[in-house]
Formats: C-alpha cells, structure tokens, sequence
C-alpha cells in the first residue's frame, strides 16, 4: 500500500482521537478554577463539591489527552521527515516553545493542584488550577500558530533557502502574528468552553432527571447554559471572520467547502448541493442569493472564486496536478459543523431563556439534554477535518505538497504495524476513558468529595 | 551571536534537556518497574504510585521539550532521527502511554484486576521505555548506517545490535537502582527496608553491566570519533556508582540518590561529549554523518529560540524545584492520606 496514504490515515487517526479530549480539558479547566474560586472567597460547601466533582471528571479526560499528544510531537519526525526538514527551521520554533511554555506549566500546576489540597496553602492551590488551564490553553494557542503557518504561511515570516533547499524563519513576530491563528485560537477555545458547558448540561440534566442532589446540578446547569450561550456566540463569529479570511488566503478551501464550481459575483450559498460522481460538476441545489458574499465578505455583492477557475490558476503558477481538495468532505462537514453550532447556539439560548421563565427541573425537555453531547464532538471533528482536507493537495499551502512531505525510508509494514497498533492502543484507553467518566458522572458529588477512591463507595452507579 | 557559538550552544542545551529527563524521569521509571514487585498489598503499591504522582508527568515533559527543542534547532537531526528509530519510537509511545495512563486510572476503580492489570501496565511501560532509550542511545554513541541526502537506510534490527542492547538493559539497570534509590528517599517503615534490600541486589547487577558497557565502548572505539575527550569524566561516573553501593551498604539513601544521579549526568556528559560536533553517526560513510553544523537550522531561529530559553529556562527550573521542595515529605501507606 501506498506509504502516503497510510502515513495520511494514520496522522487523521491519532489527531482527530487526540482532539475528541482536548477541546474537553480547555474548556472545563476553566469551569473548575472558576467552582474552586467561587469555593475560595465564599466557603460555601456547594462549590467545593463542584471544584471536585467536576474536577475529577476533568482528570479523567485530562490523562488521554496528554499520552496522545506526546505522539503528535513525535510523528511530525517519525512520518514527515522530509516535511520536517523543509520547514523545520520555521515550524519547530513554536512547537518547541509549547512545551517549554505551556506543557511545564500545565503539567506542573496539575500536579500541584491534584496532590496539594491540604498540603499547600489554599491560595497556591487555587492558582495551581487557573495556572493549569492557563498552560493547557497556551499550548492550544501554540499548536495553533504553527498549524496556520500550514494553512496560510505569512509571506513575511519566511524566506526559501536554495542552498539548502528550505524555508527559513525570517521574522518571528510574522509567524506569531499570523491572523489566522489568532482566529483560529479564538474559534478554538470558545469551542473548548462550549464542549465543558455541554458536558456540564449532560450530566447536570442525568442527574435532574433522576431528581439528585437537585441544588447542585440545578446550579451547574444554569452556569453552563450561560457559559455555553456566550461561547456558542464566540464560536459563530470566530469562524466567521475565519471564512472572511479564508477568502484572501485559502480561496481553494473556501470554495470547496461551499461547493461553489464556477466563479459567483454575487456568490449564493448552497444549503444543499447534489455533484455529479466527478465532483467537479453540480447537478441540482438550492441556494440563498448573496448568502455567500455576505459570509466571505459581509456584503451581499462581492465575487467570490470558484473552484474551476482556481484550479486553472493553479496549473499554471505550480505545474499540472489536482488542486481541488475532496470536495464531498468539505462541502458536507462544513455543513455538519455549521449546522450543529447554531443547534448548540439555539439550545443553551432556550435553556437560559426557560431558566428565566421558571423552574427548569421539572422542565419536559431536560430528558433530551443528555443525548445533546454528541454536538459538540461532531461539530468539533467535523471542523477539523474540514480545516485539514479542505488544505489537500498542500500540506503548507501553495509551498509544499503532502505527497513530497512523507517520510521516505518507511515501509508499508512499518505503517500497518504503528496504525495497527495505535488503533488498538487507542481503542482500549477510550473503552476504559468511557468506562471511567460514566462510572463518576453517575456516582454523583457526595463521591468525589472522597480524596481516596478507596472509601468511595465500591459499587458507584446505582440509581438512587 | 555567531552563528558557530549558537549551534554549539543548543548542542549543550538538548544535552541538558536530556540529562534532566534522564534524571528526572529515570527514577520514575525506575519507580514503574518496581511496582508490582516491591508492593505487595494494594496501599503499598498506591504509596509507591504516589511518590511520583505529583510530578511524573512535570518530568516527562523534559522529553516533550527535547523533541521539540531539536525539531526547532537541528530540524534535520529531528527528521533523520524520528523517522529512521520508527518503530523504536512507536514502541517507546506505546510504553509512555500504557504507563501515563495507568498512573492516572489505575485507583480510580476498587476491583483488584483492574488495578492489577494497570499495575503490571506501569512496570512494562516503563521497561519498555527504559529500555528503547537506552537502545536507541547507544546506537547514537555506536553510528547508524546514513547515506549522503541525510537518510537512515537501515530498519528495527539494525538498532539491535549487541551494543544496542547492551545500552538498553543497562539503562534499565541504572533506571531500577535511581528508583530504588528515591522510593528509600520516599518511602517509609518496612517498606524503606524492603526497598533498601532490594537496591543492593540492583545495584551489584548495575554495577557489572555498567563496566561492562565502558569496557565495550572503548574497546570498540567508540569514544574517540569526535573532537572532545571525554577525559576523566566516565572514571568519575564509575567511581560515583561505585560511592552508591557503598552508601547503599550504610543505608545512606540520600546519598547513594545523589550519587546515582551523578552517575546519570556524567553518563549522558560523556556521551555527548563522545559524539560531538556529529549528532548522527553515520556507519555508511563518516563523511555522511549529521553534525551540529549541517544539521542545525538558520541562525535567525537559533537566536529567536536562545532568548525564548534564557526567559523560560530559569523560570521553569525554579517553579519545577518548588513542586519537590513543598512534596517532600515521606509517603506513608496509610490510606487516607494517598491520593492516586
């Protein structure tokens, strides 16, 4: 088999299964710092029951999220060495400052926080957790900055080296000032707070439901669908303005996504679109007039590019070759992205709005909140996929190419066993991750306010 | 800065990041492989768990930062490296995460297979990442086969060679004595007698692997392909693995800590010292070899990523001795006091 294609599956495997627990860690290490605040300046026992509920919940995410990242830093070498070298110089500058800025930090301060309650002063304990969310949420800003440099390189960060046949680093404050991974950083962590605030809703709405330590669950739910409202409105503009900007930088990507084939002036958004097999051709849609110049321009008359013309600009600026990226895939998980949002957007808007009406407890609906933590997870994928495919056939967009950035000396053997391998590995930690997370969302408060798991209750998760 | 100076300089600055993850988490490995052997009842494996559970992950991230810190400073040493140990390296991942994850889970839930299964998961884990780094730095010491565009075309078995392995099974050995040492350092009551025991016996088998090791190095050469003598400081790290069986001997774990810890900062000193200006020995033709000077990247990045480690260095080092200085404590097996 092809070392591209497998090296490609193997590096959407480990990322987008790193990624289904991160978002989960940026977002929740803020509630807690915020529960154990609240605990802090008020002693009032309800939120020291929250910092630790929902404290452990996040720990139990928290553990898959930093073995598998350690694999992300590894395989940009072990599966792209040739990409390595090529922008080495430039991409392992914010990379490295990631660990040395934010994975100590994060790491550290966790540390504190999980062993210090009771050993160090309440004041250090406190700031071990917002130092800890501070780091994890750096190192996302990190990441970020070097994914953009993929996704739109900043012509005045680098320079081509012909001597040595790579890009070099120019100028730092380019590559760290890089819009798109400000925008990025922005969609991101508003999309980390969103994926908390529906866990927080998921299990508050369980355990409502089940008429539990009512109090505590009434009170993180109404917390949540603010928090979750208020990011839910982040993540829409954030990515706005990312579709603005992809117009300049990425309009392959953008129209892609927006399955727009022909040049548009004005350009009308596709709310569904059916292509014929090629996918190069549309065969019948329904389409909003302006839409689409208003969402890549907030106009309703600008031109956006289609992708038949970009393909022939293409050609002729870099040789022949496809440039289209697989458009079924961007066109419909950005779709699937969209869509979920404005769910997530009109739901915690209808959760704050009946809080305000009356008593959400008893509210008919709160059986269906749980099942709603499926959401942010697709959404989120689904984002991500859409970011990375919608980039293909470039792996630094319009400098080099994914099929030239594969590590050479491997083999097919080497891939099948590491993919293989991964899969296994990878499956096992979420079977016991699930396991974990149900066990202590189920078990309720009074359960986690135990330090030692020991004198929990053995059997935690009956109903009552 | 001239450029020179600089590529010299992260040389010495992954070599310090090496020699901090080796001595910082070489103990936790150390404490991983012991587990299931040391601990007998399920409160002693949770408090050996526990010397480390602050600060386990802290010390990984040295690792983290040394990848990175190559990647930014010697890309190409990054990519010949990383994608040449492959499978090494997948297999050291599999290690890293089998035993991350079971420190974090294995106390979450009271059935004793479980915990079982994440205990025997912590102590293979670390052996195997032991072990692979042990390899794979001997193989650095010894040469692997390179051609001229920079390229490993060797596979797996070309790292297990005797050498390799040699390496390997003696990092395990020093690894399991540093371990040893700081759960005497941690631990208390029977279970420090019961560890102190135990590191004796490590310490003669380390001892003999360790001159072992020596004995192969210069013998074969190895230790004399650059253009730094190592000089005295592999005798001093004899010496100082020596003063640890004596100390051990005494029950002086304090000591006997600091003097394996030595051992493994003049180890890793005189490793590099042995390879440098090359950082990728290559068996195929010397010529071909990656040196700080065609491997390293330009020197615009160098210089940006010299004063982002002057800032964060310092910074770093003295929060991260903070965390031992307020955790020093001894862990005891009594229940109510253990958090993993």
């Amino acid at each position: 088999m092809d070392i591209v294609i497998l090296s490609r599956l193997q590096f959407a495997l480990t990322t987008i299964y790193h990624w289904l627990f991160v978002p989960l860690t940026l977002g929740l290490g803020w509630f807690v710092a915020f529960f154990q605040t609240r605990y802090y300046q008020t002693k009032d026992e309800t939120w020291h029951k929250m910092t630790k509920f929902w404290g452990k919940l996040f720990l139990i995410n928290f553990a898959i999220g930093v073995v598998t990242g350690i694999v992300q830093e590894f395989q940009f070498g072990m599966n792209w060495s040739e990409y390595s070298r090529y922008v080495g110089d430039i991409f392992g500058a914010p990379l490295a400052v990631e660990a040395l800025v934010a994975f100590f930090m994060e790491s550290t301060f966790l540390g504190i926080w999980i062993f210090g309650e009771g050993r160090v002063p309440e004041k250090v304990h406190l700031a071990s957790i917002w130092l800890a969310a501070l780091g994890s949420n750096l190192s996302a800003l990190w990441i970020l900055l070097a994914n953009s440099f993929m996704q739109a390189p900043p012509a005045a960060s680098y320079v081509f080296n012909a001597e040595k046949g790579r890009l070099e680093l120019v100028n730092f404050f380019a590559l760290i000032g890089n819009p798109k991974g400000w925008i990025f950083f922005w969609h991101t962590i508003s999309d980390g707070l969103a994926m908390a605030a529906f866990l927080i809703l998921a299990v508050s709405a369980y355990h409502i439901i089940r008429k539990q330590n009512l109090a505590f669950f009434k009170l993180s739910f109404q917390i949540a669908a603010v928090v979750g409202l208020v990011a839910s409105v982040l993540i829409f503009l954030g990515g706005h303005t990312m579709g603005q900007y992809m117009r300049e930088v990425q309009p392959m990507k953008l129209a892609a996504i927006e399955a727009i084939w022909e040049t548009e002036q004005p350009a009308s958004f596709s709310l569904l679109t059916i292509g014929d097999l090629s996918g190069k051709k549309e065969v019948w849609s329904i389409r909003i007039p302006g839409a689409m110049s208003f969402l890549a321009c907030n106009n309703f008359t600008c031109e956006v590019k289609g992708v038949n013309e970009l393909q022939a600009q293409y050609e002729q600026q870099y040789g022949p070759g496809d440039y289209v990226p697989l458009m079924i895939v961007t066109y419909w998980t950005f779709r699937i992205m969209m869509a979920f949002g404005f769910v997530m957007m009109g739901m915690t808007a209808f959760f704050v709005w009946s809080n305000s009406r009356g008593d959400i407890t008893k509210a008919k609906w709160m059986k269906w909140v749980p099942a709603m933590l499926i959401l942010p997870y697709l959404a989120n994928a689904s984002g991500w996929i859409l970011t990375e495919m919608g980039r293909q056939p470039w792996i630094v967009y319009g400098l080099l190419k994914v099929q030239d950035a594969v590590s050479p000396n491997l083999t097919a053997v080497d891939l099948l066993i590491s993919l293989i391998g991964y899969t296994a590995v990878y499956g096992s930690l979420a079977v016991a991750m699930v396991y974990l997370m149900k066990k202590y969302a189920i078990a309720g408060p009074d359960a986690a306010m135990h330090e030692s798991v020991d004198v929990a209750p053995a059997r935690v998760g009956s109903q009552d | 800065m001239s450029y020179e100076f600089l590529q010299i300089l992260w040389f010495i600055l992954i070599a310090v990041l090496w020699i901090g993850f080796f001595f910082l988490e070489g103990f936790d490995f150390g404490v991983g492989m012991l587990l299931p052997f040391l601990g007998k009842k399920d409160e002693e494996r949770r408090a050996i768990i526990n010397t480390i559970g602050s600060v386990w992950d802290g010390n990984e991230v040295w690792l983290l930062t040394a990848g990175g810190a190559t990647f930014a400073a010697f890309p190409e040493w990054y990519a010949t490296m990383f994608s040449g140990f492959y499978l090494a390296l997948f297999l050291l991942l599999v290690g890293l995460i089998l035993r991350g994850i079971s420190f974090e889970y294995r106390s979450k839930d009271a059935a004793p297979a479980w915990r079982n299964r994440f205990d025997w998961m912590i102590a293979i884990g670390s052996f195997l990442s032991a072990l692979l780094l042990g390899a794979a730095f001997a193989n650095l010491a010894r040469g692997v086969p390179i051609n001229a565009d920079k390229m490993f075309t060797g596979n797996l078995f070309t790292l297990l060679n005797p050498y390799g392995l040699l390496g390997g099974v003696t990092t395990v050995a020093i690894f399991l004595l540093h371990g040893a040492n700081f759960l005497g350092l941690k631990l208390e009551g029977e279970m420090r007698n019961r560890v102190n025991a135990a590191a004796k016996k490590i310490w003669a088998v380390t001892t003999v692997l360790y001159i072992l090791l020596g004995v192969f190095t210069y013998v074969a050469g190895f230790w004399s392909r650059g253009v730094v003598n190592p000089g005295i400081v592999p005798i001093a790290a004899v010496v100082v693995l020596l003063l640890a069986g004596y100390f051990l001997n005494r029950k002086m774990e304090g000591w006997s800590f600091i003097m394996v810890a030595l051992n493994i900062v003049l180890t890793q000193v005189t490793f590099f010292s042995m390879t440098f200006p090359n950082v990728m020995l290559s068996t195929t033709n010397p010529d071909w070899s990656l040196t700080i000077y065609n491997a390293s990247s330009s020197q615009y990045t160098l210089t940006v990523m010299s004063i982002v480690a002057l800032i964060f260095v310092p910074i770093v080092l003295a929060y991260q001795g903070w965390t031992y200085y307020m955790f020093r404590k001894r862990i005891s097996t009594d229940k109510k006091t253990l958090v993993y």
